[in-house]
């Protein structure tokens, strides 16, 4: 489904990613965990075609193309989420009508009906439920006011509507109480477990892999993947530490 | 400070930024006199989206608790300019909600002196400007508390939004106070669109256009919230932003 390919990227002419290859199948979840300054996020936003984030070599696909030829809105459209660890607040727009825009973009340029007024709403109402998350939140502005576990859940409500083949989640496990921690844990396994989707997850820690079964565990160090195992690598990281992992 | 019979130079500040070859043609402009009685109610909304140039010039007197409310869209086809001198009286209240639009090489501004000529009275500006390309937006607002006019209450709130780096925005909000237990506060912010939340909407797949639409529609919405024909203003207000993005 994804292939990242000998990846590097800089930010502000500092090369943060430097030589990043990774293979994601259909049905998979993967785990990319590692200290601060790693190039974690830097990844995600490189996936998703953040300005600022320049690619200075090698080649990521994704469902046959060439991800890094496409606009964000165009990498959205092909499938691809991208959870964000810090959800933007957007003033005046409202979740309801902005991603009713969006989700219809994205059928456009996949060539799909737009859905009607009624339609969305029905799934706005079911996402919501899953994470249980207000449906009268959803016509808020865009994360304004929001505690940092209803943006987490709100992220996942947008992916519960978007509906994507492959998610990258930064960090969504950050913020999170413990029941919140529960709840978008399964939400992930209820949007994202199928045999034609797969999940990144970006992570520190091991607490939210209690809900997420992964099967695969990349350790990113020095803008590279430096080591891959199963799901016990996480708790081997979580007991030993970054330095003693990846040395 | 009547229409003159001479066209005004830059050197007068309210014409500093105006286009004044636009304005050329329709000088003098008459002015447009609105008398409230005391506790009279009214309100006034200005559409100047034609072609050509505009150049309005409004002069409101509010008696003892009168309410004035207007609401300017200012979207011209070449000059927009709207002139408002508003005098209040005890106890008055002026509100003004304004939205203006430009792209091309179009000026658009809005000019207001708010006096508040007796105690209590309370004036409300809100004004959201939007300019591209080599556009320029200007807003000049005064408001002058004369001696005596104890218990005022002034707000203007003033945001432009440039979406091009040739477009300008002049912004302006001016406080000239003559009695002692007054509140005024001006905020005043000329800056671009949010790009986190850019990338953030293009992200969930909404295309640039779209984004920008979006984020603009709710900038300008802050300008006609409460207004009687607020849903026909926004209306206007996205037609008019749709035609510029």
């Amino acid at each position: 489904m994804l292939t990242i390919d000998n990846l590097q990227a800089s930010v502000a002419d500092k090369p943060i990613l430097k030589g990043l290859s990774l293979q994601i199948n259909a049905g998979e979840v993967h785990v990319i965990m590692g200290p601060n300054g790693a190039g974690k996020s830097t990844l995600g936003y490189t996936l998703g075609g953040r300005p600022g984030y320049v690619v200075t070599g090698g080649s990521v696909t994704f469902l046959g193309q060439d991800l890094l030829a496409l606009e964000p809105h165009e990498r959205a459209a092909a499938g691809l989420f991208l959870g964000f660890q810090y959800p933007v607040e957007i003033p005046g727009v409202s979740f309801v009508q902005f991603l009713r825009e969006s989700l219809n973009a994205q059928r456009k340029l996949r060539g799909e009906e737009p859905l009607s007024g009624g339609e969305f709403l029905k799934l706005a109402r079911e996402k919501a439920g899953l994470l249980k998350l207000d449906m009268d939140m959803l016509k808020r502005p865009v994360n304004v006011g929001f505690s940092g576990g209803e943006k987490k859940r709100a992220e996942m409500v947008q992916m519960g509507i978007l509906n994507p083949r492959l998610a990258v989640l930064d960090e969504t496990d950050s913020g999170l109480d413990i029941d919140a921690l529960r709840i978008c844990g399964e939400g992930i396994n209820s949007v994202m477990r199928a045999p034609d989707k797969a999940v990144l997850l970006i992570t520190h820690y091991q607490r939210l892999l209690d809900y997420v079964k992964p099967d695969f565990v990349h350790v990113l160090a020095g803008g590279r993947i430096v080591r891959t195992g199963g799901p016990e690598l996480a708790l081997e990281l979580e007991e030993r530490g970054y330095e003693a992992v990846a040395a | 400070m009547p229409s003159d019979l001479l066209l005004p130079t830059r050197k007068d500040e309210a014409f500093r930024y105006a286009d004044l070859a636009a304005l050329a043609p329709l000088w003098p402009v008459a002015e447009e006199r609105i008398v409230l009685a005391a506790g009279e109610r009214r309100a006034l909304t200005l559409t100047n989206t034609g072609a050509g140039a505009v150049a309005r010039d409004l002069a409101v007197e509010l008696g003892a608790g009168a309410s004035f409310t207007l609401h300017v869209l200012n979207v011209p086809g070449a000059y927009g300019r709207i002139a408002v001198r508003a005098v209040l009286g005890q106890g008055a209240r002026f509100t003004l909600g304004a939205a203006q639009l430009a792209g091309g090489e179009q000026t658009v501004e809005l000019v207001t002196e708010v006096t508040h000529a007796a105690p209590d009275a309370v004036s409300r500006q809100v004004v959201r400007s939007v300019a591209a390309g080599r556009a320029t937006a200007n807003y000049l607002g005064k408001v002058l508390v004369q001696p005596g006019a104890d218990g005022t209450d002034g707000e203007q709130s003033v945001r432009a939004m440039l979406l091009d780096r040739t477009a300008t925005a002049n912004a302006r909000p001016e406080l000239e106070i003559h009695a002692d237990d007054v509140k005024c506060a001006h905020g005043c912010a000329v800056g671009e669109l949010d790009a986190n939340g850019l990338f953030y909407l293009a992200s969930r797949g909404l295309p640039p256009a779209d984004a920008k639409r979006l984020m603009l529609q709710a900038f300008i919405a802050e300008a006609f919230t409460g207004a009687a024909d607020e849903e026909a203003l926004q209306e206007a207000a996205l037609a008019a932003l749709e035609a510029l993005l």
